[in-house]
């Protein structure tokens, strides 16, 4: 390999990483921009989220081990799993607004984010008490088909991951953009009182953000796996705690700086180890984080001054 | 259809509170069909509460608000705004990053989507042909008299029998005054009724066939415009004859 090959490959592991990344972010910011509460437990959302694909593709039969499949097999396994795991999180995230934050609604001051914390730990202790503490394999249904671009190799999952995010978060813009209940989710963002008033139902809002949070999450969760072929209790801090950054530095609350923020961190991230070492990935990440604060402290993305009253 | 007996809003001994702090005080008000009706007051005094106890943000501690006969204090703001009631917000509050057309699409979020929208938009873009050329536009880049219009627009687009208004004239040249008082008795000659705070008595005055003076939360005046204009408590306090507080 030469030494443009080494970048072009961390390129494509970094473009990989961001795709993560940014279902991950579109999370924090689509709650953030409705209730301006940073949800914690969208952390363990995702970690969740690995595991109800993980059961799901054994329920499809496809255990770690199994021979890989191929051609209209692979895509609806795929295909199935990935709804499976989309819904199963979403309802997820919706249960934890429901049970433990719609109490908290009227409440000032950081009790409903301090109780996303707790949430994030009863999740995490549930899947270690019940499915334990070491790392689970994931099964690999993607054929080892890989492609060489120059020196760098391109796999298939590589491709899924981009292909996957891409048509989620263009749904997502869709959704946001066209539809009559996106609308009500934009104008709840710009003026909860006056969409109330115009008769959009806020909590059908906030439970919709906290669905489609979740699901991408949960998306997020069984990339993870597929990518790194494995999945643990522990996934989600790291993961979590990237791609909320990644948030913040596109711009908290705004849907295409949640997608900008999730890709530079995924690219930061790979470039980062290749410069200097994986172990600095993370003070690279945060000291970026720190400088685009200290200069826009709305993120990349982000409208100077919130407009709200 | 709307019967044809009885008010089509009615307040009834109604009282609010934020936390201790008491606002309505036993108030009464009836806005009959098809009527403009100003609430004259000074700051704060509870007129936006007023709008708010219409709209379901804010709830009655006791007492009771009727729309067209029916108990509507319980209900929450969508069922009120799918019976008919539309609010012009203080301040305009439009959607300030959507556009206006997206802006006119809110004020109809609760009907169902049909061929009377787009005549309801055509009916929008007659009244102000100024929104109809601002329509791709952010909602925050337009001048105050421009949003006011589409605040304005936004409520027609629910198709409302009572609009609500709070200071439609605030923060407005005199031009634009004028133009949005002249919309107003349009919009209420077409048949929608109007229940207008305003601060600017006299225009109000001009165009109301009945008004409601509010003083720190209680009614302490109302009448036919008219009679309220030749008021001489009116005339002091509100129509700029002489500059002294009104004594309570
Ligand atoms: N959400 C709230 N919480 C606590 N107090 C409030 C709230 N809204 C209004 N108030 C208080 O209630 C009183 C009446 O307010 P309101 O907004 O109804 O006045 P107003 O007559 O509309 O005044 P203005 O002419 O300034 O618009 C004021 O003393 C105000 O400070
Ligand atoms: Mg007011």
């Amino acid at each position: 390999m030469t030494t443009a090959d080494v970048y072009l490959q961390q390129c494509i592991n970094g473009l990989s990483l961001g795709a993560m990344y940014a279902l991950l972010a579109l999370g924090f910011t689509l709650v953030y921009g409705i209730l301006e509460l940073i949800n914690f437990a969208h952390f363990n959302v995702f970690m969740v989220g690995s595991f109800v694909g993980l059961g799901t593709l054994s329920l499809f039969g496809v255990v770690p081990g199994a021979a890989s499949l191929s051609g209209f097999m692979l895509a609806a396994v795929l295909l199935g799993t990935l709804l499976v795991t989309m819904v199963t999180s979403g309802a997820l995230g919706v249960a934890i607004e429901r049970i433990a934050l719609r109490p908290l609604r009227d409440v000032r001051g950081p009790a409903a984010m301090i109780t996303t914390i707790g949430v994030s730990y009863v999740l995490f202790n549930l899947v270690l008490l019940v499915l334990g503490a070491d790392s689970k394999n994931f099964p690999t249904p993607l054929p080892s088909v890989s492609f060489a671009i120059g020196g760098a190799v391109l796999r298939l999952r590589e491709i899924l991951i981009w292909a996957v995010s891409l048509v989620l978060m263009g749904l997502l813009t869709w959704f946001v953009q066209f539809t009559r209940m996106g609308r009500a989710m934009r104008a709840t963002a710009q003026d909860p009182e006056a969409a109330r008033m115009m008769g959009v139902e806020v909590d059908r809002v906030i439970i919709m953000a906290f669905f489609l949070g979740s699901a991408l999450a949960g998306a997020g969760g069984l990339m993870f796996g597929l990518y790194y072929n494995f999945t643990s209790y522990i996934i989600g801090f790291t993961a979590g705690l990237r791609a909320f950054t990644a948030a913040v530095l596109g711009g908290i609350g705004n849907v295409p700086g949640a997608m900008l923020g999730g890709l530079i961190i995924g690219l930061v991230e790979a470039m980062g180890g290749q410069l200097i070492s994986a172990s600095w990935a993370d003070v690279i990440i945060f000291s970026i984080l720190v400088l685009v604060l200290v200069f826009r402290p709305s993120g990349l993305l982000g409208r100077v001054a919130p407009n709200k009253s | 259809m709307q019967r044809e007996a009885g008010e089509l809003l009615e307040f009834r001994d109604v009282n609010t509170h934020y936390g201790d702090l008491h606002v309505l005080k036993n108030v009464n008000y009836a806005i009959g069909r098809g009527e403009i009706v100003a609430l004259l007051g000074g700051n704060a005094c509870g007129k936006s509460t007023t709008m708010k106890t219409i709209m379901g943000v804010v709830r009655p501690t006791t007492g009771s608000v009727l729309f067209d006969g029916a108990a509507i204090e319980r209900l929450p703001t969508a069922e009120r705004v799918r019976r008919g009631i539309a609010p012009v917000l203080e301040a305009r509050r439009l959607f300030p990053r959507m556009t206006v057309l997206e802006n006119l699409e809110m004020g109809a979020y609760t009907r169902k989507r049909g061929a009377d929208l787009a005549a309801d938009l055509d009916r929008v873009y007659e009244l102000f042909p100024r929104v109809k050329e601002r329509r791709t536009q952010l909602a925050g880049t337009l001048s105050g008299g421009e949003q006011q219009m589409v605040a304005i627009g936004r409520a027609l687009m629910a198709h409302p029998r009572l609009i609500c208004m709070d200071e439609p004239s605030m923060g407005l040249s005199p031009l634009y005054v004028e133009q949005v008082f002249d919309i107003i008795q349009q919009i209420n000659r077409q048949g929608t009724t109007i229940f207008m705070v305003e601060q600017n008595a006299a225009m109000a005055l001009s165009i109301a066939h009945r008004a409601y003076v509010l003083q720190t939360g209680q009614v302490v005046l109302s009448g036919g415009a008219a009679e309220l204009r030749e008021n001489p408590a009116i005339r002091e306090a509100y129509l700029g004859e002489l500059q002294v507080a009104p004594t309570a």
